[in-house]
């Protein structure tokens, strides 16, 4: 007997600022509109220096407890996921725990696999559920990456927060299947001490992003015995607009499919937070009834994919909490690079 | 300089906004205390102060202590959240410059101070200005 | 708070500060202390007191120094002496002096020592900054990144929206006591400023500049009381100086706590207990030093201690009432704001300015026929408030 679990409530977090790509290109030399094209980008968000995964997460988080009736004290679980906790040691989920009151009957952990250690965390906490063990569990994914100055990853690395609460009653989107695709593949990574990461080029792209992208698509349609016509959304993990939009092509799904979680151009890369907050803009605008793919990537290299299905009840509640194109799209601060580095803590101060 | 469990102490209210509330008179208390200062009584329960409220009045910290140096210039007021009860908190996310008293806010958690780049971080709310 | 028919008259027979208030490398606290006393004794040609007060805010945050009433009675040579070190934040001057004056009055002790002290330039701006923010709430107020200018910026902000004081008239304060403190040869900042340059100086926290703040100053003041009967027989080759009144009071220490900003009620009251104390009515008063720790805190404190009509007091400073030769002249020394806010002396150094407007050798700064002075002291965002009555003999 395999309970049916599924997304109970939801909630996005973008910090207000942004950067222009055309402003950090200046500072580097570098040619911005064949960045933008070549990246599919205009501009990204920017954590103040008073965010982090942390703060962002537990906005999420009481976005995600606003669509939803529960006593915060029954979640059982809480998994953060992200590349940038504030602490090596001491999990970031505790913190959110407190601050949403969930805590002291609760188990945590924090996830860490590139961009999609918050798909991890969103595996986990509903994989507890099912197997009846918890009666909530909530699955973050935050990240306040950064991007070594003048890198090509300078100009996607974001800041945002989606949170995901998972139960068996009350479904706002039911998960119908999952799979897991993974190998050890070092496209991209950060040693211990280390401020910044190193990525391997052009090798993260067919050996990484698009292998494991593309595997775990297929693998979870063959599993489900689905094909993409079956689906109304199609939400990739998004380093770059291209990447997903070429994914999405290659499998079949075109690009109406994809365009309402493709957050990327005006958001930039969030990270463990890419996919996930690809997701809740889905859920914004979806409608009872539709089915939603989301693959996810992390690298090092491994995709989760998820299928869901939405609930008539997703509708009652999409509007109790600031949607996700609001938080993208209305009342952005555009930094210079001076401040980006300050806030970004990029200039050497010796303290 | 010992402020981790002193941090800590106070989570309830930093993280969660409880306060105390005088079962006989009602007055507010943030943090919550013993006795009430309006009517004597020691009985209290224990609410939550909302996550929305009015700048009573503010200013612009261009000159810090040691923990904000780099914050500057930082705007911090008295934010009503209750009729009759205010409390202290940043005004963030916002131009100075554009802050009025009677304006309208909710309330954001967000990182206030850390003890230095090894020591504790530690969490509150701040005020943002409820925009469109 | 009526005195008890026990309570002995006091009077204030020697004042002393140290040479002078402002970045004073070479001397310590201890030394800076020492010479104000010695001074104070030397002035009334004491040569033993039997007790002695300290007001200090903070010896341990700014030179890591605490236990001061063993260390301040060992240095001035009066061994074994009891020495109590006071604090009330910036008010700790003013409560050393009430804990001085009750010491006699009660009749426990007959010559006592009133001082304070402060050292605030050992260390950086920033780590001055926290260590005065202590006179705040630590945890809900100072958590939160606020300063001592930012409280009474508050204050200014909501003082202006409530009765459209207006920023000019904030800077008439500075503009006063600069004036008044050109003429202090002890001021820290002994120079004149104008309207426009306290205007346009650099911004501490909106509106307050650089020049509606007192500053960080190092020194030391110090009185010597006695009671009154003692002063008649053997300290009578000056004019004797009589506490008539003492009051205190203390009100939330969180600026928020407070029912009305724009208003500091534990200055209201300790005045009123300072006059009632004295039988005098606030009409009464010929002179007030009082504390301006920024210049809106002159303007608040006027109204409280009744001077002014509430919201009165930023057009009151602009028309010249309160300046030396006008109705009520408040700050002839110059105020915190020119004299200089060595935190713990600062409270002792306006009773030293009255007792010499009461002697008549204020010279530049007198004020002709003064009688009967006041001072106000007041700590933090006026959590605290000690007031005094002085009338000469």
């Amino acid at each position: 007997m395999s309970r049916t679990v599924g997304i109970i409530g939801y909630g996005a977090y973008i910090p207000r600022n942004r950067i222009k790509v055309e402003e950090i290109a200046k500072i580097w030399g570098a040619d911005a509109p064949s960045y933008k094209k070549g990246l599919m980008l205009r501009e990204k968000s920017v954590p103040s220096p008073d965010q982090d995964t942390i703060t962002m997460a537990v906005e999420a988080a009481k976005n995600a407890l606003k669509r939803c009736t529960i006593n915060p004290e029954e979640i059982g679980a809480i998994y953060v996921g992200s590349e940038s906790h504030p602490y090596a040691v001491k999990p970031s989920g505790t913190v959110v725990a407190e601050a949403i009151g969930a805590t002291p009957s609760i188990h945590c952990a924090d996830f860490e696999f590139a961009c999609k250690a918050g798909s991890e965390a969103m595996f986990v906490a509903h994989g507890l559920v099912k197997a009846g063990l918890i009666k909530y569990g909530l699955g973050i994914g935050a990240d306040t990456s950064q991007g070594a100055p003048g890198d090509a990853l300078e100009y996607s690395a974001s800041a945002g927060a989606a949170a995901f609460i998972f139960g068996e009653n009350d479904l706002l989107a039911e998960i119908e299947e999952t799979y897991s695709f993974m190998t050890d593949t070092p496209d991209f990574w950060r040693r211990e001490h280390q401020f910044y990461p190193q990525h391997a080029g052009r090798f993260t792209g067919e050996t990484a992003y698009f292998k494991h992208s593309l595997s775990a698509a297929m693998g979870i349609m063959e599993k489900s015995g689905t094909k993409p016509d079956d689906f109304d959304f199609a939400v990739f993990h998004q380093p770059n607009g291209k990447f997903p939009l070429r994914v999405g092509k290659t499998l079949g799904f075109p690009k109406e499919k994809i365009e309402t979680g493709w957050l990327v151009p005006t958001l930039g890369n969030t990270y463990s937070g890419a996919s996930p907050l690809g997701l809740t803009a889905v859920l914004d605008a979806a409608k009872p009834g539709n089915r939603i793919l989301m693959v996810s990537y992390g690298s090092g290299a491994g995709s989760d994919a998820f299928i869901f299905k939405c609930t008539d009840k997703l509708i009652e509640v999409q509007n109790n909490a600031k949607l996700t194109r609001d938080y993208l799209d209305k009342n952005q601060k555009y930094l210079d690079y001076g401040t980006y580095s300050k806030y970004r803590k990029k200039i050497i101060k010796n303290a | 300089m010992g402020i981790t469990a002193r941090n800590w102490r106070e989570y309830p209210q930093r993280y969660r906004l409880e306060a105390a509330k005088c079962s006989q008179c009602g007055k507010v208390f943030f943090p919550p205390r013993l006795i009430c200062n309006q009517c004597k009584s020691r009985k209290f329960e224990t609410i939550k102060l909302p996550g929305e409220g009015t700048v009573k009045t503010f200013t612009v910290i261009r000159v810090a202590p040691t923990n904000f140096i780099d914050e500057v210039p930082y705007a911090i007021g008295i934010i009503e959240l209750l009729e009759g009860f205010s409390t202290m908190m940043q005004i963030a996310d916002c131009d100075p410059e554009k802050i009025s008293i009677g304006m309208k806010v909710k309330l954001e958690f967000r990182k206030i101070q850390s003890d230095g780049e090894a020591g504790v971080i530690m969490y509150g709310y701040k005020a943002v200005p409820v925009s469109e | 708070m009526e005195e008890t028919k026990s309570m002995r008259d006091v009077a204030i027979i020697g004042i002393g500060m140290n040479e002078k208030w402002g970045e004073l490398w070479d001397k310590s606290i201890r030394t800076i202390f020492t010479e104000a006393a010695l001074n104070a004794m030397d002035d009334c040609n004491v040569d033993h007191i039997d007790s002695m007060y300290i007001g200090c805010m903070s010896g341990g945050l700014f030179v890591g120094q605490e236990h001061l009433g063993s260390m301040l009675a060992d240095n001035l040579g009066a061994d074994f002496i009891p020495a109590t070190r006071v604090e009330s934040a910036c008010a700790s001057g003013g409560l050393a002096f009430r804990q001085a004056f009750m010491d006699v009055a009660s009749g426990m002790s007959e010559i006592v020592l009133a001082g304070g002290v402060e050292k605030m330039l050992d260390v950086d701006g920033g780590a001055a900054t926290y260590a005065l923010s202590t006179a705040a709430d630590q945890e809900y107020e100072c958590f939160h990144g606020v300063t001592f200018p930012g409280l009474y910026a508050m204050i200014a902000n909501a003082h202006m929206a409530k009765y459209g004081t207006t920023r000019k008239q904030l800077a008439h304060v500075s503009v006063k006591n600069h004036m008044n403190g050109s003429k202090n040869h002890r001021a820290q900042f002994p120079f004149k400023t104008t309207l426009e340059e306290v205007v346009n100086s650099v911004m501490v926290a909106d509106p307050l500049t650089i020049m509606d703040c007192s500053p960080v100053t190092d020194g030391a003041a110090a009185v010597i009381l006695c009671p009154l009967d003692l002063a008649k027989k053997k300290f009578a080759n000056k004019p004797i100086i009589k506490v008539i009144g003492s009051g205190h009071a203390t009100d939330s220490i969180a600026l928020h706590d407070r029912k009305d900003l724009t208003w500091l009620s534990a200055v209201e009251l300790s005045g009123k207990r300072a006059l009632k104390m004295a039988g005098k009515k606030i009409a009464d008063i010929n002179v007030c030093e009082v504390h301006d720790c920024f210049t809106i805190a002159e303007i608040c404190v006027t109204e409280a201690l009744g001077i002014f009509e509430p919201g009165m007091g930023g057009p009151s400073v602009e028309s010249g009432i309160t300046n030396i030769g006008g109705k009520i002249p408040v700050n002839t020394s110059g105020g915190l704001k020119s004299k200089g806010h060595p935190v713990g002396a600062t409270g002792i150094a306006q009773i030293i300015e009255i007792t010499e407007q009461l002697r008549g050798i204020s010279g530049d700064r007198q004020v002709n026929g003064a009688k009967v002075g006041m001072t106000q002291n007041m700590g933090g965002s006026g959590g605290s408030s000690v007031c005094h009555i002085l009338e000469v003999n």
